[in-house]
């Protein structure tokens, strides 16, 4: 007999619960599960990515009101202009190539990304760089305006987005896309008819003062957003996130430059 | 099919459900029985991990060391698990969205380590395969009966269809909004057990103890 097959009747006669042949089944094992949870992780990932855009696409989509069942999104899509936008100096950057630039990502790198002393919107980090969505109409001039804003709730943070008109200044709708708020209260931030409300409310009076206010009573018409019924947290996170993104260290200079034809 | 493999296969639907009689996994069941779309993938996940997590073990149950079966059990059921979530997300996106940790919870789920554990290691794979599937069903039918309940009652809809017209948009039906939140379930689940029970009497379990009365003693 040869050695190699004594070495293998050898090992098949060990006990099952001997060392050597526990050490070789936990590795075996180990090396198999993980070849098998790689290929699937890898072989999926392109759909996934895929998936992830779309979605994102498709709430692009809903805040500016195009979307609608069986829309093709991709192609629906190609009427927003993306554009990365340096949140401190309100204008324009070409830094950053629109269609690969990660936000998020940006938020948690200190390179591109500023800690936050005043931090209302409860985000840590603000990312000094954010991909805005220019929606132009078919003689090419600006019609709306999407900003990305996010903000924490009451268990999480909400990310989505506000549709402005070109004005700047006139909410045209906002909708969140990521959220883990309670089903039934904080929730309801995706109800149709909370988010209706929206349209037509103005972020700043006409001196320029920040208005926009959710909340349970009603003081300026113009500027009230109705706050849901039993979700006060959530009704003040959104508040805040608003009024924070709306604000000076969000995107007003951006919205003035752009009104002034300097962004 | 054989009298005893469809019993393996039935059994667990009601006579030894694993939520009512063993009371196992109960916390995902509080948890993705708000809405049908989200229960029904749930249920499907569920199966499917319970059954080939079965089916592998008892495969493996003759070369599995003893001291580390436990493990071997987990990296099994863990494995499989990843690649049902991986392929929801990639498939169903907008379910894997209200799941979300729901899904990779299952390797903690009991359901599937208690077959493993109790059934597979002792019996031939197809047997444990069909054992798996059957208490996999046995969950499931339990997750959309709760899952009908708090979906009519809590939004007035039935897979995501509107049946009762809600107040907020205009119609008749005030919706109850506890039955959306987790503690729902756990009364909803509680009831059932109790029908179940008074239903099947040998279900119910002998007492532990009695309170005796001065003159008995």
């Amino acid at each position: 007999m040869s050695k190699p097959n004594n070495i293998l009747t050898k090992f098949k006669n060990m006990p099952v619960d001997g060392m050597t042949k526990t050490l070789f089944v936990a590795i075996t094992l180990c090396l198999v599960c993980s070849m098998v949870v790689s290929f699937a992780a890898v072989n999926l990932k392109e759909i996934q990515e895929v998936n992830k855009a779309v979605d994102k696409q498709k709430n692009i989509l809903q805040v500016a009101g195009l979307y609608y069942d069986g829309i093709d999104v991709e192609k629906a899509f190609s009427s927003f202009q993306p554009i990365v936008v340096d949140l401190n100096q309100g204008k324009f950057t070409n830094r950053f190539d629109p269609l690969t630039f990660d936000d998020r990502k940006a938020a948690q790198d200190p390179q591109l990304s500023i800690s936050l002393k005043e931090d209302p919107a409860s985000i840590g980090r603000r990312t000094n760089f954010a991909t805005v969505y220019l929606l132009k109409k078919e003689d090419g001039s600006l019609d709306k305006v999407i900003l990305p804003i996010h903000g924490y709730g009451l268990w999480s943070t909400l990310y989505g987005f506000i549709a402005l008109e070109k004005n700047g200044n006139d909410i045209f709708g906002l909708q969140f896309y990521q959220h883990a708020e309670t089903p039934g209260l904080g929730a309801e931030v995706d109800n149709p008819k909370w988010k209706a409300q929206w349209k037509g409310k103005k972020i700043n009076n006409d001196s320029g003062e920040l208005m926009i206010t959710v909340a349970k009573t009603q003081k300026y018409k113009d500027h009230h957003i109705d706050a849901l019924a039993g979700a006060t947290l959530t009704s003040n996170g959104v508040d805040n996130l608003v009024k924070f993104w709306m604000g000076e260290a969000g995107f007003k200079k951006f919205l003035t430059n752009l009104q002034n034809g300097a962004a | 099919m054989s009298q005893t493999r469809k019993q393996l296969l039935t059994d667990p639907l009601v006579d030894n459900n694993p939520i009512t009689l063993q009371v196992l996994g109960i916390c995902s069941a509080l948890a993705v029985t708000s809405s049908l779309n989200v229960a029904f993938v749930m249920s499907l996940a569920v199966i499917a991990v319970c059954g080939f997590s079965s089916l592998f073990i008892s495969f493996l149950r003759h070369y599995i060391p003893n001291s580390i079966r436990i493990i071997v059990q987990m990296v099994i059921i863990a494995s499989l698990v990843i690649l049902v979530d991986q392929i929801i997300k990639a498939y169903a996106y907008e379910i894997s969205k209200t799941l979300s940790v729901f899904v990779g919870l299952i390797i903690t789920n009991c359901i599937v380590m208690g077959r493993a554990e109790a059934f597979a290691m002792k019996n031939k794979p197809f047997e444990s395969f069909v054992d798996g599937v059957g208490n996999g069903l046995g969950y499931s039918l339990l997750l959309m009966s709760v899952g009908v309940i708090r979906e009519l009652f809590g939004s007035g809809s039935l897979f995501g269809i509107m049946i009762f017209e809600p107040v907020s948009n205009g119609g008749w039906y005030v919706p109850n909004g506890l039955l959306l939140l987790p503690p729902s379930a756990f009364f909803i689940i509680g009831f059932i057990i109790w029908g179940v029970r008074t239903w099947k009497k040998s279900q119910v379990e002998a007492r532990e103890y009695k309170i005796q009365t001065l003159e008995e003693h």
